[in-house]
């Protein structure tokens, strides 16, 4: 079986006035299809570094970065987008919704920059998806008619729109409370359980807890690679 | 992402905001608003100035005589009394090859009384060719006839603003007798009415009676001095050879030697319009002068809020280019958006400036042209100046990182 994600001697070096600065040293990691992996790490360990180069939202200094076979280090800034329209899907710590837009369009939003579905198929699958999260009543509220975790879960139906194989989860609960991001981490565990490969960066353990591999940086390099 | 796709996303970031895009937008509705109204009182005003200019006549060459040089005091132009009726009746005789009548006038302002009525207006002594020179129409009885004009008839035509002024509204005005200063004269006829010429002169106020009458009878000039002459031409094509014959004849007969100037001057009508034409030039370079302004201005308060929302929206920028924006979305969705933008101001000035335009022609009573080619224009170059001003906000955007959007506190 290959990998989906496939890293080797990954670097980003930042220079911050004249002295360079190493966010990622070296990292080699694979990862397969199917897998829920939590990356920890104190803050400045390079694990948002290494979640934004995975998810072709930056591009590293040097190495190698497969995904599902295709080289991906070194594409321009049009490939990079589309392959994360059509690859990944993205959730963030502050949601990152479209204000006074409704559910059901933010949801439409990663289609409409493919152009795949017509517009009736593509308003059943986001109402399809709002149900999945749990949000089928809701489907025409604004960000500001819902809560924090109805909000995250409008941003995980957003991010399966697609139907990327891979999930890229930035501190998915940093800004739920904990009942909520109880019924969030649920909802990432069903969608593991699914076959959506998961990567999810979280500096608690335990929310990292569920995720079947947990990934520890520090300074940069990759320190730790613990499977349940 | 197809272009429909674009056009609904840009045409929801409007509507999400919507006092300040109007607010926006204000710029160009002001500015496009004002050119549509200046241009469509503009053409008004110069297609009446034209209207007046060919009710003048056509094919005609006015000859004045200029200042008098005889002694060392110089009279104003117009003043001198070096033309004659000879002189009027010589060019008709003798250039009839291109002459097609000469209308000598002689005015005078008299005092005009009938009963217990009196008014002062301006008796011009002419031809009876007149009527056909200068476009005048007979409204009632006739002109004079050649023969009267012959043996000095005390016979006048009037002017409907003196008809008034004599006689009652309903009342017959053919037949009865007035008195010019001390002469009687027998109206013959009812001039149609003109309006106000282009220099706001009242045309209808005035008396034409044969020269002869005027110049002998209420002038007694022993030289038959006249005032000017209106020279009609067969063709506006011989204008200038007709100039030129005119002129030699009249230096021969006022026995003028080569190194003395003219004692004459002469005017054409194809001359009043070129001047008229450059008035109406002027105009147009200033009012698109005064249209850019407004649109710089109008653009430059686009490119400020586009400037603005595109730091407002950074993270939603951010976010879609996560999701797959490519860069040449995002600069495809602001530059559509300013022009939306502007091209709504456009329309809404269009729109503003034609009622404007008929509202102040309805006040001031001012004819209102409003081409289609102009409202046409303006609504394009607002999509313009949308498209111009948009693109450096829209440029920014598409080359923000996406990390750093998403991160930007």
């Amino acid at each position: 079986m290959s990998h989906l994600i496939e890293i080797r001697d990954l670097r980003k070096t930042y220079a911050i006035g004249d002295e360079p600065v190493h966010a990622l040293d070296g990292v080699s990691l694979s990862i397969d299809p199917g897998e829920f992996v939590a990356i920890m790490g104190a803050s400045g360990s390079g694990k948002s570094t290494m979640l934004n180069i995975l998810g072709c939202l930056d591009v590293p200094t040097s190495g190698s970065y497969l995904l599902d076979g295709i080289e991906v280090a070194r594409r321009s800034r049009t490939e990079l987008a589309h392959i994360r329209n059509r690859k990944l899907g993205f959730v963030f710590q502050n949601f990152n919704l479209l204000p006074r837009t409704r559910a059901v369009e933010q949801v439409e939003l990663p289609d409409l920059y493919m152009g795949r579905l017509s517009f009736a198929d593509r308003r059943r699958r986001a109402l399809e998806l709002l149900r999945r999260v749990g949000l089928g009543g809701r489907t025409g509220h604004t960000p500001a008619q819902l809560s924090g975790g109805q909000q995250q879960r409008v941003a995980i139906a957003r991010a399966l729109m697609n139907e990327p194989p891979v999930l890229f989860a930035d501190e998915p609960t940093g800004n739920l409370d904990t009942k909520s991001s109880v019924e969030i981490m649920r909802l990432f565990t069903e969608l593991s359980e699914e076959g959506i490969t998961i990567v999810m960066v979280t500096h608690e353990d335990d929310i990292a807890a569920y995720a079947k591999r947990q990934l520890l940086m520090r300074d940069g390099k990759l320190v730790k690679d613990i499977r349940r | 992402m197809n272009v429909w796709m674009i056009f609904k996303v840009s045409v929801f970031a409007i509507l999400r905001n919507k006092t300040r895009s109007l607010l926006t937008c204000i710029g160009i509705i002001v500015g496009i608003a004002a050119v549509i109204a200046v241009l469509a009182i503009g053409k008004g005003a110069s297609m009446m100035m034209v209207k007046e200019i060919s009710s003048m006549g056509n094919n005609l060459v006015m000859v004045w005589p200029d200042w008098n040089r005889r002694g060392t005091v110089r009279t104003g132009a117009g003043a001198g009394q070096t033309m004659t009726a000879g002189d009027a009746e010589a060019i008709e005789r003798e250039l009839s090859h291109i002459v097609k009548s000469v209308s000598p006038a002689v005015n005078v302002n008299s005092q005009l009384v009938r009963q217990n009525r009196n008014w002062n207006a301006r008796v011009s002594g002419v031809s009876c060719e007149m009527p056909e020179i200068r476009n005048w129409q007979i409204a009632e009885g006739r002109f004079f006839e050649e023969t009267e004009q012959l043996n000095n008839a005390r016979v006048c035509v009037i002017g409907t603003t003196v008809k008034g002024r004599l006689f009652d509204e309903d009342e017959e005005v053919v037949g009865k007798t007035i008195r010019i200063g001390a002469m009687p004269f027998k109206v013959i006829g009812v001039l149609a009415t003109k309006g106000a010429n282009g220099w706001g002169q009242d045309q209808d106020d005035t008396v034409m009676a044969p020269y002869t009458t005027v110049s002998r009878i209420l002038q007694r000039s022993k030289f038959q001095s006249i005032n000017m002459m209106n020279v009609s031409l067969h063709s506006m094509d011989d204008v200038e050879e007709a100039k030129r014959e005119i002129t030699s004849l009249l230096r021969q007969r006022h026995k003028l030697a080569g190194y003395q100037d003219d004692d004459f001057m002469l005017r054409d009508t194809r001359e009043i319009m070129s001047t008229i034409g450059s008035v109406t030039n002027l105009m147009t370079v200033l009012l698109t002068a005064v249209a850019a302004i407004s649109l710089l201005v109008g653009g430059i308060g686009i490119m400020n809020i586009m400037l603005v929302s595109v730091t407002e929206r950074i993270k939603e920028i951010g976010l879609r280019m996560a999701i797959g924006a490519t860069p040449a979305n995002i600069l495809c969705q602001f530059i559509l958006e300013a022009v939306l933008l502007s091209t709504v101001g456009g329309i809404i000035g269009v729109g503003l400036g034609i009622a404007a335009a008929k509202a102040i022609g309805q006040i001031q009573n001012w004819p209102i042209i409003i081409e289609f080619s102009s409202a046409l224009c303006s609504f394009l170059f607002s999509a313009f100046v949308g498209m111009f001003f948009g693109f450096y906000p829209a440029y920014r955007a598409s080359k923000l990182n996406p990390i750093d959007c998403l991160r930007y506190e």
